[in-house]
């Protein structure tokens, strides 16, 4: 795998951790959505973060690309600490890709112009270094052929796709997911997992938030449930699944595996 | 409540309600079509639809043939003063007199502007058509320096080419500070001692831009805010220069100018102009700093609070007063900065809607593949926003071009001023002049606002078709 150039080219001298929370907290008005969180996430490591909702494991999630700010704590994201300096987001930024439950593609643009969007403006590739490099991904995604499209025109399983094939394209060091299947008809969840899978084994740091548990089973390392801001367990999958120790875990376990 | 893990019934091929074969997709009924069935469904489906066609007939009944034959079966065609026009002198009634039009057709195209110097008018006319209709025409190439040339280059041509240019330019920013040089005479329409004070204003505007961003923002910001202050001033040299330089053509003041020509100028400018500016103060007003913020809903509101009427009284007749008494503004220029910052609050306004209705997962799309938010607002937002609010904009830019007309009250002559002036002629006084006047000249306003209603149609299908959702 280490020709694939999925992973960026200055991986050996990345530091070991990818992200690291210490104390985190974050209010919403006064709402406290997460209490006193801490988690290390080593390079090549696959999360999975569970938890019902409202109980903060996306807002968590987005504390990493700063979509969300926390206001007490320390997140250090690939070596660089977040704080208000706008120099440090933008870098976090272009070392984190994202992907959302909705997807967010740009409607406007066609699928290849949305992978080569920022590539170009914030990455400054030429024009066809751009292109050449979002087909690859787009071949890697499995789907080449609808790159003049635009994403209205695409099943949601497919645009899902073209999300993680664009942010690929900024060749993160980390990949964050936003309950990527939730939004999805059944028929399609698989293809976006199988996808998410092929990028797991090439060594990807992922962050996951998702109720799939199979995916967790197969692919995290790590699985971690959240409830009320809190991290309430962490264990590894088999673990997790056949021997929850908390009772607010076992509870939930129950109710997602029928 | 029922038991759901009773004993069901047992489903087989046979079972009701369960199709038994893989169904084709099939033709739909050809009822639904032919004019006949049409004319039942849309026009005599009910009562009331009925009425309201019988009405609708009526109504067309009692205005068009009566339009028709006013405007061109009564008309009168050819003449030379109000005898051509009067029915006695006829013996048949008269509908529109159009040779009162075709003698005052100069004067509602170019005003008073002098009749040897009308070739100017011209130029600018078809080389602002020539211009346009490229950029309007989406398949053509070169869309980058058309553009460049239409928004940059046009405006200063038609500049000099409507006033004569050489200005006579005095003093830059050293000499508002008190560094006079302009003295120093010069050749050509140009003054050493301005360009001199100019050239110095450069490196000092430069330095000082380049002293803050440092500051600021470390070597590399400052590089490039010189980098940026250098480029925006050369270009302004240039423009400054083209409009300085004596061109030989002779100066034509504006109080001359009147008709289409005052009415394109006004129109084209307060378009032009209060697009982006309403782009730039519809971001400010949703801007998280608050003086940027504030600054802008002021503005806003104060704009659209007072009549235009208002604005161009108080810029023709009390602006004067406030301003030093060197100081004198052209009396146009005047109403156009009026229309264009009035254009612009509405504007605004409008933008700021498409704005609103951007879901909120598109910017955060875009700032997780790493736009800054400068990026970001001009490669996604509005791209998105401007598109869903293209029958607001056309709206507003109708609305501007027929407000135009009331520059008539600071005793500037538009097209319809041109056309009241016409009026008071004597030599064309009949009963029919006034309507066929005014017919004429809601006709022309008609095609340009038509015009635009069309193109922004044709538009948002374009990108309609580009982005389905």
């Amino acid at each position: 795998m280490s020709a694939d150039p999925i992973i960026a080219a200055d991986e050996a001298t990345a530091p070991k951790i990818a992200v690291e929370m210490t104390g985190v907290n974050k209010w919403y008005g006064d709402f406290h959505v997460l209490r006193d969180v801490n988690l290390t996430v080593e390079r090549g490591e696959r999360l999975v973060i569970c938890g019902p909702s409202g109980s903060g494991k996306s807002t968590l999630i987005r504390c990493i690309n700063r979509l969300e700010e926390h206001q007490k704590g320390r997140i250090v994201v690939d070596g660089i600490e977040l704080t208000d300096d706008l120099k440090r987001i933008d870098e976090v930024r272009r070392e984190v890709g994202m992907c959302f439950q909705h997807f967010n593609l740009f409607p406007h643009l066609t699928i290849l112009e949305n992978c080569t969007l920022a590539p170009m403006w914030v990455r400054k590739m030429p024009k066809k270094e751009a292109e050449d490099l979002a087909m690859h991904f787009l071949e890697k995604v499995k789907i080449p052929h609808q790159a003049h499209k635009y994403p209205g025109q695409l099943s949601g399983g497919q645009q899902q796709r073209v999300a993680i094939a664009r942010a690929l394209c900024m060749r993160p060091r980390i990949m964050l997911f936003d309950e990527p299947t939730s939004a999805l008809d059944p028929e399609m969840v698989k293809e976006v997992l199988d996808t998410m899978v092929s990028l797991a084994q090439d060594g990807m740091t992922m962050l996951c938030v998702t109720h799939e548990m199979g995916f967790a089973r197969q692919v995290a390392n790590r699985v971690i449930f959240m409830d009320a801001g809190q991290i309430v367990e962490m264990n590894e999958p088999n673990a997790f699944f056949s021997n929850p120790q908390h009772e607010r875990t076992k509870l939930f376990l129950s109710q997602i595996l029928h | 409540m029922t038991d759901i893990s009773a004993p069901r019934p047992s489903i087989t091929p046979a079972t009701p309600f369960v199709s038994t074969a893989f169904h084709e997709p099939q033709p739909a009924p050809v009822a639904t079509r032919g004019p006949i069935l049409w004319a039942r469904q849309h026009l005599f489906g009910s009562v009331p639809q009925v009425l309201l066609t019988l009405f609708g007939i009526w109504l067309l009944y009692v205005t068009v043939p009566p339009l028709i034959k006013f405007f061109l079966i009564d008309a009168v065609w050819t003449g030379t003063n109000r005898d051509a026009c009067l029915a006695e002198k006829l013996g048949r009634p008269v509908g529109a007199c159009w040779p009162f039009i075709w003698a005052k057709l100069d004067q509602l195209i170019y005003g008073f502007y002098p009749a040897s110097e009308r070739w100017r008018v011209n130029v600018v006319y078809w080389l602002g058509a020539i211009l346009l209709l490229p950029l309007l025409i989406q398949s053509l190439p070169y869309k980058r320096l058309n553009a460049i040339l239409f928004f940059g280059v046009y405006p200063v041509v038609a500049f000099v080419l409507l006033t004569g240019g050489n200005l006579d330019l005095q003093r830059f920013v050293l000499g508002w500070l008190g560094v006079d040089f302009s003295t120093i005479g010069g050749a050509q329409g140009l003054r050493i001692g301005f360009w001199i004070d100019y050239v110095l204003s450069t490196v000092l505007l430069t330095a000082i831009a380049y002293g803050i961003s440092r500051f600021l923002a470390g070597p590399e910001g400052g590089r490039s805010a010189a980098q940026t202050t250098l480029s925006v001033l050369g270009v302004l040299a240039v423009v400054l220069l083209a409009v300085d330089i004596d061109t030989g053509l002779p100066q034509v003041e504006t109080r001359l100018w009147g008709g289409l020509l005052v009415t394109l100028v006004i129109a084209v400018t307060g378009i032009t102009v209060s697009l982006p500016f309403g782009i730039l103060l519809a971001l400010g007003r949703r801007s998280r700093l608050p003086l940027v913020k504030w600054l802008c809903i002021i503005f806003i509101e104060f704009w659209r609070g007072v009549p235009l009427i208002t604005v161009l009284f108080f810029a023709t007749y009390m602006l004067p007063l406030f301003l030093p008494g060197r100081f004198t503004i052209d009396g146009l220029l005047r109403a156009l900065v009026g229309v264009a910052l009035f254009a612009s609050a509405y504007m605004a306004e409008v933008v700021r809607g498409g704005l609103q209705a951007i879901p909120k997962g598109q910017y955060e799309g875009a700032m997780a593949v790493g736009l800054r938010s400068g990026l970001m607002m001009r490669l996604v937002v509005l791209p998105q926003a401007l598109k869903l609010v293209i029958p607001g904009i056309v709206n507003n830019f109708i609305g501007l071009f027929k407000d135009t007309t009331l520059v008539l009250i600071v005793s500037i002559f538009d097209l319809l001023g041109s056309m009241r002036a016409a009026f008071t002629d004597p030599n064309w006084a009949s009963p029919t002049t006034l309507f066929t006047g005014f017919g004429f000249a809601g006709i022309i306003y008609f095609v340009f606002c038509f015009g635009m209603s069309r193109y922004s149609m044709a538009l948002e299908k374009r990108l309609d078709r580009a982005h389905r959702h």
